[in-house]
């Protein structure tokens, strides 16, 4: 492959590409490019091998049908200005805002029902919701504490929102360490660019698990609960645990006691106060949910019913990720926040409305349908390239069930060069900035996690299906001071010498 | 700390010597087929194989199954393959608590294995060896000397000593041959100390006696029990004026002082029995160890109905 290779074939793309607009490379993009036109194809690729090489050894990995898979990182940075995320800053602050009070009215009050904002059918037939925890009133009125809201940029480069992650949101570990893995594979560029650091997440965390400790414990105990080795963001556990300098445990460590959690140390049994729980709410507590699930705790929804411990993210925020809900979200703007939604959503009909179901049985083979309760694009039929017998078998399932699904509009991903086998690539990505709530204020991690969908022309972007990621840089302005260095990184701090060694060595004269 | 990160740690370092030692004792075994042409293949791997606690082993007992057994096959639960997958398993699940460079190198240790099988015997076991030697050096380095330290040295040295105690066995049980010492002493790293240390004799008694008694040799039974015995004090922050409270201390203890306080020649006189013995108290401290530290759900059911 030459030089002129690597970016060949890379011209103005059909929809929004990121690095190229009508009249070439954008200003954005300027550097990135030209580093990578300077560089011989060959040290690209070998470069590319060296980043894949270390996350192996490190063992940077998620997991696929039980089986251990190094998580793709491209080489090439997706970089965002300072003014756009702004807006993706603001934007999602006010969508967590706005999500914290439906939750507390869904599970209090319910004044939203009574004004009919969202009908009261709509949530409590959600599959996540849970009456069983209707009345437990969070420590520090936080039940999101740390969301991951899925953004794409549209055909006009406009953010939109796809989705809301209100219940375990993974991926934040990947954010570190891309930068982390860039930093060293990408040096120069790096340098080249004023980047806001990420590695002040797991303190921002800590500290917003802290804030949401029991009232009346004031050096609270946090654990990171997780499923075990075998779960797919296992390695992401094992990160935050480690950088947040807590205990990782699992459901068999942890026990119930009189409405109290205790974790079993080599000391006996010790107080827990804030778990970070990254199992889903079915496996929580047996005695409340899954009865057959032996990876959560009995007595934990007990525990946190008497306000002796905080299980964060809250149980039940599943019902703001529905799917469904989804589609209330700029209602639920205007409604507690009286303001107009700064991030809008992707169009979307509900099936569950007879008009706008009829309209999506008109137009399946140009739809997206998705079921309002799955994830990781689970389920998903995407109109234009289903078969007849697919969109046949499509139609019965949306007649049996109207309110599990949703549609929308086929929508053109934005692109971002990419290292593919041919070359440097225009290819389809995603973003989910992660917003870590303590009660005072959200707090938004500058960029996020960038998927990128590696085949080509593939508007899924998931890990699970052959997705890889980028590091996402969020640049500062001119003038704006860069964060104290990574916590993660040793600080240079000192600027004293090593004193010279001055005994000979031996046989010297 | 956890029970189960201690758990964990306790048993990487059991696995990590394991496979190193077993890349020894298969070192010495193999160098005494090929250099003693009076050892007898099919007994000498037999006795092996018992000596490795390998009972119900159908096939034939000859070099290619041993390796197989003890080796190569990530399926045998005693091949030093399937050992390193263990230690994996265990790594990765104290992995917040290890430092990033000891999971690194015990994660491409293990994704060394694949090609580690198809080399060469005596390749594989240089390989094991400079590996576990990396991560055991890479631990001294960069692990705190907290409790968990202190699980994994006791979980090294428990080990050591049922393997040294292993190696012992088959050397006794090639007999009258020299080379057995020998290459035992060779294979434990302690050939060069032990001429030094005995001024060039070598005698099969001295060579025994420093396996077994020397203080200053970290390889030997006594050094290996005394840092196990140090360990499990310094993890019983309680302490006590008198006797022991810890049933590990008490098992590790009795059987360092009935070696070292011993007539050498009444050990070598029943050396396999020795060994099996000094093997069962290894048994016995590990499960007094796991009862005490890690396995608390039966004290917890116990004081649970108590308080009810």
């Amino acid at each position: 492959m030459t030089e002129a290779q690597l970016f060949e074939g890379y011209g103005p793309v059909a929809g929004y590409d990121e690095m190229y607009g009508e009249s070439g490379v954008r200003d954005l993009y300027t550097a990135v490019h030209a580093a990578f036109g300077k560089m011989p194809p060959e040290e690209v690729r070998q470069r590319a091998d060296g980043l894949a090489s270390s996350y192996l050894e490190q063992g940077i990995t998620f997991g696929v049908a039980g089986e251990e898979r190094p998580f793709p990182l491209d080489i090439v940075p997706r970089i965002i200005e300072a003014d756009a995320w702004d807006e993706v800053e603001a934007g999602v602050k006010q969508r967590v805002k706005a999500l914290e009070a439906f939750l507390a009215d869904a599970y209090g009050a319910g004044e939203l029902f009574r004004d009919g904002v969202v009908p009261r059918e709509t949530v409590v037939t959600s599959s996540h919701y849970h009456r069983v925890v209707a009345g437990i009133d969070p420590a520090n009125g936080v039940r999101i504490h740390v969301s991951g809201i899925d953004l794409i940029r549209d055909g006009n480069g406009d953010f939109r929102v796809l989705e809301d992650n209100a219940r375990v949101p993974s991926g934040v570990s990947y954010v570190m360490t891309n930068r982390r893995a860039m930093s060293s594979g990408l040096p120069e560029v790096f340098a080249d660019h004023r980047i806001r650091p990420v590695a002040r997440y797991s303190r921002q965390l800590l500290s917003a698990l802290r804030a949401a400790a029991p009232a009346g414990v004031s050096d609270p105990t946090v654990v990171v609960l997780t499923p075990g080795v075998y779960n797919s963001a296992y390695f992401e556990h094992t990160l935050l645990a480690r950088t947040m300098g807590v205990e990782l445990v699992e459901g068999r460590d942890l026990v119930c006691h009189g409405g109290r959690v205790m974790m079993r140390t080599t000391d006996g049994l010790a107080p827990v106060h804030v778990i970070y729980r990254r199992i889903d709410d079915d496996f929580l507590d047996p005695l409340s949910f899954r009865a057959d699930s032996a990876l959560g705790v009995p007595g934990l929804i007990n525990a946190a019913r008497a306000g002796n411990v905080t299980i964060a993210n809250a149980v039940g925020n599943g019902v703001a990720d529905d799917k469904l809900l989804y589609t209330y979200v700029p209602d639920l703007i205007r409604y507690y926040l009286h303001e107009e939604p700064i991030l809008r959503n992707v169009d979307t009909w509900r099936c569950g409305d007879a008009e706008q179901r009829e309209e999506v049985l008109d137009r399946l083979d140009e739809l997206v349908l998705k079921p309002v309760d799955g994830s990781g694009g689970k389920g998903i039929v995407i109109g234009p390239s289903a078969t007849g017998e697919e969109l046949d078998e499509l139609r019965a399932k949306v007649i049996a069930a109207p309110r599990d699904w949703i549609a929308q509009p086929v929508i053109s991903l934005s692109t971002v060069p990419t290292l593919v086998e041919d070359g440097i690539r225009p290819r389809h990505v995603d973003l989910r900035p992660f917003a870590v709530n303590d009660g005072d204020d959200v707090w938004v991690l500058p960029g996020g996690l960038t998927r990128v969908a590696l085949p080509e022309g593939e508007l899924i972007v998931n890990s699970s299906r052959g997705g890889g990621s980028k590091d996402t840089w969020v640049l500062a302005r001119p003038t704006e001071p860069i964060e104290e260095p990574d916590d993660d990184l040793d600080p240079v701090t000192s600027t004293q010498t090593m004193a010279p060694i001055t005994a000979p060595l031996r046989g010297e004269a | 700390m956890l029970s189960r990160i201690a758990e964990s740690l306790f048993w990487i370092g059991r696995y990590l010597e394991r496979a190193d030692d077993t890349a020894r004792l298969l070192d010495v075994q193999m160098q005494m087929l090929v250099e003693d042409p009076a050892t007898d293949e099919v007994t000498s791997c037999q006795q092996l194989f018992a000596v490795m606690g390998i009972e119900d082993f159908e096939g034939v007992p000859n070099r290619w199954s041993m390796l197989d057994l003890l080796a190569y096959d990530q399926k045998s639960p005693s091949a030093i393959a399937s050992v390193i997958g263990s230690m994996r398993e265990a790594a990765r699940s104290a992995r917040e608590t290890l430092s990033t460079d000891v999971w690194s190198a015990i994660n491409t240790t293990w994704q060394g294995v694949p090609a580690a099988t198809s080399m060469r015997p005596v390749e594989m076991f240089n390989w094991v060896r400079r590996r576990t030697a990396m991560i055991s050096g890479t631990a001294d380095d960069s692990m705190p000397r907290d409790q968990g330290w202190y699980f994994y040295v006791l979980g090294r040295s428990i080990e050591r000593t049922d393997m040294t105690a292993r190696l012992l066995s088959t050397a006794a049980s090639a007999g009258a041959s020299g080379i057995a010492w020998q290459n035992t002493l060779r294979a434990c790293g302690g050939y060069e100390s032990f001429l030094r240390t005995y001024r060039g004799i070598e005698r099969d008694t001295a060579a025994a006696e420093y396996l077994l008694l020397d203080r200053w040799f970290p390889r030997s039974i006594v050094s290996s029990l005394s840092e196990a015995e140090r360990a499990l004090t310094r993890l019983d922050v309680a302490g006590r004026r008198a006797g022991f409270s810890d049933e590990g201390l008490r098992l590790l203890g009795r059987a360092r002082t009935e070696i070292e306080y011993r007539p050498l020649n009444e050990i070598l006189e029943t050396m396999p029995f020795e060994m099996e013995r000094l093997q069962r108290a290894c048994a016995a401290a590990s499960d007094a160890i796991t009862a005490r530290y890690f396995a608390q759900e039966d004290w917890h059911s116990w004081t649970g109905r108590v308080s009810l």
